[in-house]
């Protein structure tokens, strides 16, 4: 709730003229609806684009003549925009900016859905909707450990390397043990690792944070490389086999019409994040460690005048991101793929993007990670039904997506005040 | 400190009030010393301990959270849970109990509003309340009036004096002899970490303006007397904000003439910094003129000022001064290194700053293992003597020099006098801004008190330091009659900010 209001505060002030925030986002929408209406409209063909509600063709679907549904949500997209040109109250902005890019995108899918071989002209909503649930999960994990770490004060950027440990020590623990609960644990005490460094060395040693973080990473990549070579190559049975969890159908709720297979009938990481972040944007905004947590985060030295113990509220946050990163890296090994060198490939520093476009928020990170699942998703999707566009473009689309939320529609973004900043008494 | 006291603490800034403050609050540890609560030693492990004891603290700098509400701010530390270990927040109370003690004492506040939304004048309402809900029996305030408008000092002085009814006590830190006199019941005065005497509020203000400016030995330096030549500097109505957008210099005329030492005193912080940054194009003039030798330099660039031939000594040392990772010879050429001979085209000429470097160093006697060291490792004065040797280095029409021997050894103090005065001789107009009345009293052949923005008065080097103590605590000769001794009838004219300030 106080990050509401630190918006409207640091918006208030500036005297921008006639092109506003709001004017300039909606020309934007103005130009993408039309690039949509006429483009997209002019590429589609005149079949049908469906959008079922399975994991294939068959069953309920939305179905809509491709050049025109191409048309019309473009223009859906123009009216968005227009809109925010013509003048609209500040609390529609959000929801009329997701109606607009979501009429772009659908303009979009339209025309490819239509344009695809025949017989391919449907998109298996389920399985859009649970793969960007998948592939959102370690951001979203990652996210976390980076909110749990940056609202009390000290940059994370070893996400990465956080994610990495995890995956590693949760595939070989779990390996050799032969019980997932072990591997998951010892995924928690692998990220914790990694964050003990990083808290002992910002901390303790006022090390520059984000040169800290940079170095962790390279330093998860080494050690988990070598021992990837070392154990789990020679003898992957032993090393690199780490039991799965499976999937578990929850009653009731895995009977709702997309939503309930798409979600409900996943594994332990996707209810476990998805839990974390309601638990933390409670406890962040409601308890006494949240409150504590962001005083040490925006003003250490009213802290400490108040009882409030900045370094060990530091410490403990770091390790708890350090755990909560570890069990996203278990997603991986423990639930999808064995361990293989450098898998995250940058995921976490896709989460730390997801962190600043969702504003340092639970609930704000969670949007932001499913944003970039979603068009980590897209990609795959055009390229099973073998888009025209090149494959290059589409593996592209996430790193594009990250580019454009955190410089153009995030807007004016807020760090807590103390974020990288150490706390030297005194 | 008795029950229900208001105890003024006195003093320049710099003499040592906050960190006392700070030790008493737990925020700092004390080296040597006790400090008793009730007749028993109390032992402060950080500031918990502190409020544990009953002991409140207003800082200077507010400890408030700019972006929670004023609730949350007031309930950091002592928060009101409920649902056992998982703690949750329970706002009404908190809200219930703020507005509770702000009615109580008639301390107004929104509980629901953003501490940065609010004026500074509400958010040291909001610390006072913060101290009154824990309960404390002794509240410390940090320069309290240091950022209020004089309403807002007005409103403060009404609730000090609520507080003290309540049965509180209060420690009121401050250097304003006003305020002290129209409210404590005992006056402490401090002055270079020591307390140098205790007075009552019936204590005339020179006497309070003798002891906080001290007299400690008088330094001496042999020289000459003036040989004023034609007008160098010339400053005419210049008006200058400081860093808060607060008037700092508030119309002043000033002149410094070839060959004398033109001295500025003053209690810190009454605009002498914002002065001379303005005169040096560090900030922003909104209104006057400065005029370096028939030619109005207002408005430009702080290098072309330089390069116009003045020295300029900045009042901070390791900020402004010397950067301290740079060698000593580095230091010694951060103003013309981009010249002949140290500089050609694109390169620095390394030799030719080596050779310079020894020979300056050898000249103003600064003592260093090398021309090679960083200036950093050096002591306080000999960093102060490369300053001087760099800007003296130069041939100057201009010399200024802000608190030229702040923080430096006797030794070094006398050296840079010296200089300074060979500086006037050689028929260089010379600027000197000290806080230390007595590097004034012994470098300036005319002084320019300066109060609250404006030169109060100009008087010269033999008046008496008593007289120049009055000027700095805002008294002019015209006044002082009146005001020498206030009783309680005359204390509605001592109320702080009623003698200007817009």
């Amino acid at each position: 709730m106080s990050t509401m209001a630190v918006e409207d505060v640091a918006v208030a002030p500036v005297d921008e003229g006639f092109w506003t925030r709001t004017r300039k986002v909606g020309s934007v929408l103005v130009g993408l609806g039309l690039v949509g209406a006429v483009l997209f409209g002019s590429l589609a063909t005149g079949e049908q684009a469906r959008f079922t509600l399975s994991e294939d063709s068959a069953g309920a679907a939305l179905s809509i003549h491709g050049t025109l549904g191409a048309v019309l949500f473009g223009l859906v997209a123009v009216a968005t925009g227009a809109a925010m040109l013509v003048g609209l109250p500040k609390r529609w902005f959000t929801l009329v900016l997701g109606v607009g890019l979501v009429g772009f995108v659908l303009s979009f899918l339209c025309w490819q859905i239509s344009d695809a071989q025949p017989g391919q002209n449907f998109m298996p909503l389920v399985n859009i909707v649970r793969g960007t649930f998948i592939l959102a999960l370690p951001l979203i994990f990652g996210a976390l450990a980076g909110v749990l770490c940056e609202r009390s004060g000290v940059v994370n950027v070893a996400i990465e390397g956080q994610l990495l440990m995890g995956a590693f020590s949760g595939a070989l623990f779990g390996s050799i043990s032969g019980s997932v609960w072990v591997g998951l644990v010892a995924a928690a005490l692998g990220g914790a690792f990694i964050s003990l460094l990083l808290a002992v060395f910002a901390i303790r040693y006022l090390v520059d944070q984000v040169v800290m973080g940079i170095v962790l990473n390279l330093l998860a990549v080494g050690v988990t490389g070598f021992l990837y070579e070392r154990l789990m190559q020679t003898d992957a049975a032993r090393y690199n086999s780490a039991p799965r969890f499976s999937n578990w159908e929850i009653p009731l709720l895995s009977d709702i019409p997309l939503l309930g297979p798409a979600l409900f009938r996943g594994n332990i990481f996707l209810y476990l994040g998805l839990l974390l972040v309601l638990v933390l944007h409670i406890a962040l905004f409601r308890t006494r460690w949240g409150l504590r947590t962001r005083s040490v985060g925006e003003h250490p030295t009213a802290a400490d005048t108040l009882g409030v113990k900045v370094l060990r509220v530091r410490y403990r946050n770091v390790l708890l991101a350090g755990v909560v990163a570890g069990i996203g890296g278990a997603s991986y090994t423990l639930a999808l793929y064995s361990f293989t060198k450098n898998m995250i490939g940058g995921k976490g520093f896709i989460a730390l993007a997801a962190l600043i476009f969702g504003r340092w928020s639970p609930t704000g990170a969670l949007l932001a990670a499913l944003f970039f699942g979603f068009a980590d998703q897209l990609g795959t999707y055009l390229g099973a039904i073998n888009s025209i566009i090149p494959s290059q473009f589409l593996a592209m689309l996430p790193y594009l997506a990250t580019i454009l939320a955190v410089a153009g529609l995030v807007g004016r973004v807020r760090a807590p005040a103390a974020d990288g900043k150490p706390y030297i008494k005194g | 400190m008795e029950p229900g006291e208001i105890h003024a603490l006195l003093g320049e800034n710099g003499a040592g009030k906050s960190t006392l403050m700070n030790v008493l609050y737990g925020l700092y540890h004390p080296d040597e010393g006790e400090i008793l609560v009730d007749g028993r030693p109390l032992k402060l492990k950080g500031p918990s301990d502190a409020i544990a004891a009953g002991i409140g603290m207003v800082h200077q700098h507010f400890m408030l959270v700019p972006v929670f509400t004023v609730t949350e701010n007031i309930m950091l530390g002592a928060e009101q849970v409920r649902g056992g270990i998982a703690g949750f927040l329970d706002r009404r109370r908190a809200r219930r109990e703020v507005t509770e003690v702000s009615e109580r004492y008639n301390l107004r506040v929104d509980p629901d509003a953003i501490i940065e939304d609010l004026p500074v004048g509400i958010q040291q309402r909001v610390e006072i309340v913060k101290a009154l809900t824990r309960d404390v029996d002794l509240l410390i305030l940090d320069e309290p009036t240091a950022v209020l408008t004089p309403q807002e000092t007005e409103e403060l002085l009404t609730v000090m004096r609520a507080l003290k009814a309540a049965g509180k006590s209060i420690v009121f830190i401050t250097h304003k002899l006003g305020e002290v006199k129209a409210i404590a019941d005992r006056i402490t005065v401090i002055r270079r970490g020591r307390t140098v005497g205790t007075a009552s509020p019936e204590a005339s203000r020179d006497e309070l303006a003798a002891l906080m400016v001290g007299r400690s030995v008088r330094l001496t330096v042999e020289k000459q007397p003036a040989n004023p030549g034609r007008p160098v500097l010339e400053v005419a109505g210049l008006v200058v904000d400081d860093d808060r957008q607060v008037r700092a210099v508030d119309g002043v005329d000033l002149t410094v003439h070839a060959g004398e030492v033109l001295g500025i005193a003053g209690v810190q912080g009454n605009g002498q910094t914002e002065l001379i940054e303005a005169i040096m194009g560090l900030r922003p003039l909104l209104a006057g003129t400065v005029t370096l030798d028939g030619q109005q330099v207002d408005g430009w660039s702080t290098k072309k000022v330089l390069r116009a031939g003045v020295g300029y000594v900045p009042e901070d040392r390791s900020v402004d001064g010397v950067v301290k990772e740079f060698s000593v010879a580095e230091n010694l050429v951060l103003d013309l290194y981009d010249r002949p001979p140290f500089g050609r085209g694109l390169a620095l000429r390394l030799d030719e700053i080596t050779k310079s470097a020894r020979e300056r160093i050898a000249q103003f006697d600064v003592r260093t293992s090398s021309a090679e060291a960083p200036v950093g490792t050096l002591s306080g004065g000999n960093q102060q003597k490369v300053i001087v040797a760099r800007e003296l280095s130069r041939p100057l029409k201009l010399f200024i020099a802000a608190q030229p021997t702040r923080g430096v050894d006797v030794g070094s103090i006398e050296f840079i006098h010296s200089r300074v005065i060979h500086e006037r001789d050689i028929g260089t107009a010379v600027l000197v801004v000290s806080s230390e009345l007595d590097e004034v009293l012994a470098l300036a052949d005319r002084i320019a008190v300066m109060y609250r923005g404006r030169i109060i008065g100009i008087v010269g080097p033999d008046t008496s330091r008593e007289a120049i103590g009055l000027l700095m605590a805002g008294i002019t000769p015209g006044t002082a009659t009146e005001d020498g001794t206030a009783t309680d009838g005359g204390t509605t004219a001592e109320v702080p900010g009623s003698e200007d300030e817009a």
